[in-house]
């Protein structure tokens, strides 16, 4: 009987997991051998021809002589990318959390407007979105003209087309996914164990340092993976507000499938990213895996 | 037990304000002195828990002062006050070990790991649970959230321990038995407790002094064997354990005694000294257990008599409902057991015995 109806209900997840089992699965695994294979002369790639290049042109390149001699290049973009998504979500941690724990502290009604509005720049597309950025940020553009109206003198402001203006671009694309996790574990959290702390002697900075900060700790880290990882993988805003000059690993990836027609790089490249994620992933689940559940 | 270490003045709270506005103490003047346990009884919105909070410094009163040992608390925070408190929910922190828990308040005075460690292992020991110092809150049954809560309270050695309906989460049995051990702490430590509860018969149990509360005010401070046999007012007559009300006019009954004359002709004599200038109609209350039943010819022309109309016999004691006519009621619990004389059935006539002492005209 039970496993009659365990089976049944089977049937209400199979649409899902066969959807995101053939969606999902097939082209990881379609990529995973495209990367292990020859590059084709003219993009795509010699099926059946298999080869390590890809993961070897990686760190190595080949000089004339046809010796293997380290190449920094894409390890450079991969650490432009991880230094500028670091950077990314440390600016959104420092706008974010006030934000959520200003949110926290209103009374419910105006909790869920502020919430409201906190995800009101979903609603844009990304494209739109990035390009105001570049009409905010460029020389001559709104905050530039605003200074010089105010008579202070920039001489352009020279920030778009910078890591910064990309940093900031991103910042803001998504502060929302820092600030909703963050909310969601203050808004939980037991106003009465801040009074707790008072009454034991802490007083503001270290009730905060002491109690809210550390049980705040699993939506922090949620925020800032949620924060860093679409960061690692951002395409339009480096494109947009970098100029194309300061590429990240999304846009080398998609480099190598358009113009470079390099495939196997650009599979491997995807794969390498992957395999960094999950392994930062598996560090927060092992640290926060022993963190002990709230008080009922 | 003679120096008072908080002293509340004329302390008035009121939350919200125009239309919204909620009087949750008006005025409330009490002095609770050194080394006693003193419980705040009443029933839920009586503004208990409220005095309670103005004390830990969580709330600021709206009028009046709050002394500890003669120095007005009023603008201090709650991390600044020598005042500890239990909470409801007991509030341990949730990332914290239970030793860590209880040396939070010692780390947050400054006392020396060292030192804040020892005093972790003495108040581990004094509420019994040497072997829990490394494990966490979520790991530890109710009753041991319960004394860590304690534990942490006490360890900063505060002058006062301020308690807020503690034991309200836990099951009758445990309930018991932390009365016990709440009742040995303070009395081993010798730090004033101030106990907020709704159940009278914790406040009973434990309490050195019980200040009776409704809608605000202190209706009755006293013992608790006073509140329960000289209760002041019809509430806590009726909040703490049963009573019976007979209302009548006050006449004087002779020997310079007053007495209480019932609508039905029948006069109750009365020990308790009521002034000569209180007159007209009055409330009486009497316990049931304070009752007397005689057979109904037995009685003189002053005794109250009426009719047994319900009998419920409940093991040690047998309650009976007695109807007095012009739907007066009167309910008489009597003992039962070697020495006990009467036997009644329902419809029986009996008359109604009282000692004068049993008997408390109300103040209102």
């Amino acid at each position: 009987m039970g496993n009659l109806i365990r089976s049944k209900r089977f049937w209400l997840v199979a649409p899902a997991v066969v959807y995101i089992g053939f969606f999902m699965a097939v082209p990881l695994l379609q990529m995973a051998y495209v990367s292990m294979l020859e590059r084709g002369d003219y993009g795509g790639v010699n099926w059946g021809v298999f080869s390590m290049d890809a993961y070897i042109s990686f760190i190595f390149e080949r000089d004339l002589m046809d010796n293997l001699v380290v190449n920094t290049d894409y390890l450079e973009i991969f650490a432009r990318s991880f230094g500028l998504s670091a950077m990314t979500t440390v600016f959104a941690l420092l706008l974010g959390f006030p934000t959520a724990f200003y949110i926290s502290t209103q009374p419910q009604s105006r909790r869920n407007f502020l919430i409201f509005l906190v995800t009101i720049p979903f609603w844009t597309n990304i494209l739109v979105r990035n390009y105001a950025w570049m009409l905010l940020l460029r020389n001559g553009g709104l905050i530039d003209g605003a200074l010089n109206w105010m008579g202070i003198e920039t001489g352009g402001l020279d920030v778009l087309y910078t890591p910064y203006a990309v940093s900031i671009g991103l910042t803001y694309t998504y502060l929302p996914f820092m600030v909703l996790p963050i909310y969601a574990s203050l808004e939980k959290l037991d106003h009465r164990l801040v009074e707790a702390a008072f009454d034991l002697g802490a007083d503001k900075r270290r009730a905060m340092s002491r109690v809210i900060l550390p049980l705040a700790a699993p939506g922090i880290a949620a925020g800032s993976i949620l924060v860093f990882i679409p960061c690692l993988g951002a395409y339009v805003t480096p494109e947009l507000l970098g100029g194309g000059k300061f590429m990240m690993i999304a846009n080398l990836i998609g480099s190598q499938f358009g113009a470079a027609r390099n495939w196997p790089l650009g599979a491997g490249l995807g794969f390498v990213l992957l395999a960094l994620v999950l392994i930062s992933m598996m560090v927060y689940s092992f640290k926060f895996k022993s963190l002990p559940e709230e008080s009922r | 037990m003679s120096d008072v270490v908080i002293s509340a003045r004329s302390v008035g709270k009121t939350f919200g304000s125009g239309a919204d506005k909620v009087t949750a103490l008006d005025s409330v003047s009490v002095d609770i002195f050194q080394n006693e346990f003193f419980t705040m009884l009443g029933p839920s919105g009586c503004g208990k828990t409220t005095l309670l909070r103005l004390i830990g410094g969580f709330e600021q009163a709206t009028s009046g002062q709050i002394l500890l040992e003669g120095k007005a608390l009023n603008d201090l925070p709650p991390f600044k006050r020598p005042i500890n408190t239990v909470f409801q929910s007991y509030a341990l922190f949730p990332h914290l070990t239970v030793k860590q828990n209880i040396t939070f308040g010692l780390e947050m005075q400054g006392t020396s790991r060292k030192q804040a460690d020892g005093r972790a292992e003495e108040m581990l020991e004094l509420v019994r649970l040497e072997e829990y110092g490394d494990r966490v809150p979520s790991q530890l049954s109710g009753g041991q959230q319960q004394r860590i809560a304690l534990a942490r309270a006490l360890a900063p050695a505060p002058k006062v321990l301020l308690l807020d309906e503690p034991l309200s989460a836990l099951d009758l049995k445990l309930r018991k038995e932390m009365q016990v051990e709440l009742k040995r702490l303070q009395t081993e430590t010798g730090i004033t407790f101030v106990f907020v509860t709704h159940d009278q018969e914790e406040a009973l149990a434990m309490s050195d002094r019980i200040a009776v509360m409704k809608s605000g005010e202190i209706l009755q401070i006293g013992a608790p064997r006073e509140i329960y046999e000289a209760p002041t007012h019809r509430f806590v007559a009726d909040f703490i354990g049963d009573s019976n009300f007979l209302v009548g006019e006050l006449v004087d009954g002779g020997a310079g005694e007053r007495a209480v004359k019932l609508a039905g002709g029948s006069v109750i004599a009365l020990s308790q000294d009521v002034s000569d200038q209180r007159k007209g109609p009055v409330t009486v209350s009497v316990r049931p257990e304070r009752l007397g039943l005689i057979a109904g010819n037995d009685a003189n022309a002053d005794q109250l008599t009426g009719t047994v109309s319900t009998v419920i016999y409940f093991g040690t004691d047998t309650t009976y409902q007695i109807d007095l006519g012009n739907d007066a009621r009167l309910t008489v619990r009597m003992q039962n057991g070697a020495g006990a004389k009467a036997d009644f059935a329902e419809g029986d006539r009996v008359a109604i015995t009282m000692s004068p002492d049993a008997v408390r005209v109300l103040a209102d």
